[in-house]
């Protein structure tokens, strides 16, 4: 019988070792796995490489974990946005390292990854400083840039709802990297609103089959991160200041 | 002190000239043909979709996977998860789908999206864009999908200031910044002139109202063709 159903979030992140790649849904907070970023806090894995658009922000969530000192390196296309705190200090200290991506280079990236594509070609860079150091290469007159696909040990995705067997729907622009992430991980790691029986949703509307899904957890009233940020809310709840 | 003061004044005097920001706007809308699939970037092109004349239906993209972007929402129809590129909340019109990362850049990547308006620090007289990075040492280097937009939407439109707060030349010779992309902007929208992007060179077709070509030319640091 197949049931990728798992109790807590903390059992599904239990095999995250130091050293890991983590891929990690969401495009601000929509779409953001707090629940399993703050399991994984919690876990303790360190020096983990984390794929994300962004860097979280306040200190609660993605910004935590990097606050938690657990994230060596981040690949992601947007760094800074408002409320974010963490990211900025570690990387102007030199504590974190940035691999700096166009957005639509790391989606491709992810997807090529889940895909057995090593590489591929864009017109994306090409003539920018984020083009240095890569292979161009010209097809019918024109220019591009060799980029490489991504993969991942883990992805930590959002999702509405999930059958046993993996199959998901999303909730309208929470979706963005989920999809792609959950074809790129080796273990694919899914909080959801809810779980619901085989058939419940029609296989016209699988948006990711349940072959890309490992594990699933039903968190049935997720936190939202602007609303942690805006009531000032640290994770863990015993840290003091940024950087301490 | 005083030097700085008194260029300060004058900046403001000559931002103040022409069109304004919501004309600068508007007068771009006019160039959004019916049917077209349109993607705003943040700040001055998103006020484009307020003015597009009435009769054209657009249909507008947000990269992080909504096409049929509507109207910012009241209060009552929050919802964290609906959200544009710039984080703000919007609303999805009827006809709007939801889509992927990986799909929402092919459609920018794979030449499916007509017009893209985006803000600039500097255009170069062969079309070269830089407007995400100084390239100082101490900022946080960020890109976001602009570099995406610029290479595979079909018209590049650019909306901005024609120069810059300190009043030295945006439209250069050659950018001094990081460029975004290289040869990809086909108009531009200052406060003071609608200028194309030619072969030929850098065509000027429109004067806002009380500007003179040669006030433009004098602001601008690569000659201009007069087409009017």
């Amino acid at each position: 019988m197949i049931d990728k159903n798992i109790s807590s979030c903390a059992e599904a992140v239990a095999d995250i070792k130091d050293g890991d790649t983590v891929m990690i849904g969401g495009f601000g907070e929509a779409g953001s796995p707090i629940e399993l970023i703050h399991a994984l806090i919690d876990q303790g894995a360190k020096n983990l490489t984390v794929i994300n658009n962004n860097t979280g922000s306040g200190r609660v969530g993605l910004a935590a974990l990097i606050e938690n000192e657990q994230v060596a390196k981040m690949i992601c296309s947007y760094p800074r946005t408002a409320n974010s705190l963490v990211f900025p200090e570690l990387y102007r200290n030199n504590k974190i390292e940035l691999e700096l991506v166009p957005q639509g280079t790391l989606a491709e990236r992810i997807r090529a990854g889940g895909a057995g594509v090593p590489a591929f070609y864009t017109k994306t860079s090409v003539g920018t400083p984020l083009a240095k150091g890569k292979e161009i290469r010209n097809f019918e007159g024109e220019d591009y840039v060799m980029e490489r696909g991504l993969k991942a040990d883990f992805a930590l995705i959002k999702a509405k709802r999930a059958d046993r067997y993996g199959n998901l729907i999303f909730n309208k622009t929470a979706r963005n990297f989920a999809p792609i992430m959950a074809m790129a991980a080796t273990n694919t790691l899914v909080q959801v609103n809810q779980t619901v029986s085989l058939g419940e949703i029609d296989p016209e509307h699988v948006v990711t089959p349940g072959i890309f899904v490992n594990r699933i957890i039903e968190v049935t009233n997720p936190q939202q991160e602007s609303q942690l940020v805006k009531s000032g809310v640290v994770y863990p709840p015993m840290r003091t200041k940024v950087g301490e | 002190m005083n030097q700085l003061a008194d260029n300060t004044n004058k900046t403001n005097v000559e931002q103040q000239l022409g069109w304004n920001r919501e004309q600068m706007a508007q007068r771009c809308a006019q160039d959004i043909e019916d049917g077209s699939y349109v993607n705003l970037g943040i700040g001055i092109p998103e006020k484009v979709a307020q003015y597009v004349p009435e009769g054209r239906e657009v249909i507008y993209h947000t990269e992080n996977g909504l096409l049929g972007m509507g109207n910012t929402p009241n209060d009552d129809e929050l919802d964290v998860d609906l959200i544009n590129a710039g984080k703000k909340p919007v609303t999805a019109i009827p006809g709007a789908s939801y889509f992927h990362h990986g799909d929402s850049f092919a459609m920018i990547r794979g030449n499916h999206i007509d017009v893209c308006v985006l803000g600039a620090m500097q255009v170069s007289a062969q079309g070269d864009l830089a407007n995400w990075s100084t390239g100082a040492v101490d900022a946080i280097p960020a890109v976001g999908g602009a570099m995406d937009l610029v290479a595979g939407v079909k018209t590049i439109y650019i909306i901005t200031q024609h120069t810059t707060k300190s009043g030295d030349a945006k439209i250069l010779p050659e950018c001094t910044f990081p460029l975004t992309g290289k040869g990809v902007v086909s108009r531009i929208y200052s406060n003071l002139a609608v200028i194309d992007i030619t072969a030929k060179g850098l065509l000027l077709t429109e004067l806002a109202p009380g500007v003179t070509f040669d006030y433009v030319q004098s602001r601008t640091a690569v000659e201009l063709i007069n087409t009017l």
